[in-house]
């Protein structure tokens, strides 16, 4: 007996084409979040449906495919998805940035530069970064076509008078194209500057809240800020334990129950390449020297 | 309108549609979704479709990719498009309208007259992308005059030289730039070449 065979991708025809028609209205609207019919996925909401339906759409028999979750090619919600498409589109993946042509993204711009032709499909849970300030789709809906953001600047200074400083740090919202303010995905702060000119073309999928949003090639993309509070980006006080990357976003890893941590790049892809290049951070074993310290306990 | 294919239209409107539809769409997708992500770029989508005259083959496989049910076709010179009309109707599903306010593709004619484009829908500010895409047939995508490309997806300036564009299209597009983010975005085609003018992009006389 042969099991029954998905669509190629496993998408129905015309649900493709209704993301695909959605995905040009998003290139032609930078920023601006258009409503599409969200399927149904074999996966719950909050794992990446709205990402997985965009990649859906666009993939082709050529294409290879790069999953991420946080920069990392190896936690679950990468490897399912990645197999997903390798078993319904039969894709070739990797996890190398520079030879991905699309590369699916959950809160993580890839550290190294994306180039022309690649496309980057980010996994975004709540497209409208008015939310939070309007729970009115209706409302919300005004404040864009009015141009009308005050609010979300009040949210930002709310920011300063508490804590003298912004303190948002991750899906920092941005204006694109100097008319729609929009949800970067929740990618920490420290990435929103990759998003401004890249070279790439930018795809967003929120599948719950069934929006798609696009940021073509080539486009002005800022960060929402104040003349006496620019814009800043996360800085770490050390480099990586692992690569010895500089000017990266790490993640903490703790390492025992007395307090130990150590601090490694979010991207493996690029820890990983840094390693085999030769770098080396002071928390990685040098070869053939014992640094593991066995517990006398 | 109901589409009547009848003896007197012959297998050319029933031929001529996509070899694999899966594949070729994707692939006439990722042409266009790229030609719309870098204005100016001429997108080659030839050879995917045969469609009958007058219709070019980039129009009619960009028709046969996008075009279903939930998007009413609007044809500029319908009587003169009966084969191409009867065939996009039976290789997408896609209505044909006479009301060129429901159309979500509207195929023009060379040298379409662009005093006609303001009555085509180009949304409302809270559905910017409720409007038509404009399949404006051209001479040819080269040799024309220049026009120099700005905006998102370009990243300084683009020129393009298409010949036989409507007069005041310069005009009529910048009108079009000036409603953003309202506003048509026109494809042109050509054979099976097209160019993608979104409505972001700035257009001006070189």
């Amino acid at each position: 007996m042969t099991l029954p065979e998905y669509n190629f991708a496993y998408l129905d025809e015309q649900t493709k084409r209704m993301i695909r028609r959605a995905i040009l209205k998003g290139i032609a609207i930078p920023g601006y979040q258009v409503p599409f019919a969200s399927r149904e996925m074999p996966m719950p909401y909050g794992w990446g449906t709205g990402g997985v339906q965009v990649t859906a759409a666009i993939l082709g028999p050529d294409d290879v495919l790069k999953v991420i979750d946080q920069g990392a090619d190896d936690t679950t919600n990468a490897v399912s998805i990645r197999a997903f498409f390798a078993k319904t589109a039969n894709v070739a993946t990797t996890t190398k940035t520079a030879d991905a042509t699309v590369i699916q993204t959950r809160h993580r711009i890839p550290e190294a530069p994306l180039s022309a032709g690649q496309v980057i499909v980010y996994q975004v849970p709540i497209p409208e970064p008015l939310r939070f300030l309007e729970p009115r789709e209706t409302e919300t809906r005004v404040m864009h076509g009015l141009e009308e953001y005050g609010l979300i600047h009040v949210k930002l200074y709310e920011d300063i008078a508490q804590h003298g400083h912004i303190a948002t740090t991750y899906a920092y919202p941005v204006k694109v194209e100097d008319r729609y303010v929009m949800d970067p995905s929740p990618i920490p702060k420290f990435d929103n500057p990759k998003m401004n000119g890249s070279p790439a073309l930018q795809l967003f999928g929120a599948g719950r809240e069934k929006r798609i949003y696009a940021l073509p090639p080539f486009t002005h993309v800022v960060s929402l800020d104040f003349e006496d509070h620019p814009f800043q980006v996360q800085k770490f006080k050390q480099p990586c334990a692992l690569c010895n990357a500089t000017g990266v976003y790490l993640d903490e890893v703790v390492t025992d129950d007395r307090g130990g941590r150590m601090y490694v790049c979010s991207d493996t892809d690029h820890c990983e390449t840094r390693r085999q290049d030769g770098h080396h951070g002071t928390g990685l074993p040098i070869a053939g020297q014992e640094t593991v310290k066995e517990d006398a306990a | 309108m109901s589409v009547s294919i009848n003896a007197r239209s012959e297998g050319h409107v029933f031929e001529g549609g996509f070899a694999n539809p899966v594949m070729d769409s994707q692939a006439v997708f990722r042409r266009v979704m790229n030609a719309l992500a870098q204005p100016g770029t001429i997108a080659d989508l030839a050879g995917f479709v045969t469609p009958p005259a007058p219709m070019s083959q980039a129009a009619a496989a960009i028709l046969l990719t996008l075009a279903d049910y939930d998007t009413p076709v609007w044809f500029e010179k319908p009587e003169n498009n009966d084969d191409a009309i009867g065939w996009m109707s039976f290789h997408t599903g896609a209505p044909r309208t006479a009301d060129v306010l429901r159309a979500g593709f509207a195929v023009l004619e060379k040298a379409s007259p662009v005093s006609a484009w303001a009555s085509f829908p180009i949304g409302t500010s809270d559905y910017p992308d409720r409007s038509a895409t404009l399949l404006l047939p051209v001479e040819s995508l080269v040799g024309g005059q220049p026009l120099t490309l700005t905006g998102p997806g370009i990243e300084t300036q683009t020129v393009i030289a298409p010949s036989g564009l409507p007069e005041g299209f310069v005009a009529v597009m910048a009108e079009n730039r000036a409603a953003y983010p309202l506003g048509l975005d026109v494809v042109l085609v050509c054979g099976g070449e097209a160019i993608a003018l979104p409505r972001t992009t700035r257009i001006e006389e070189f």
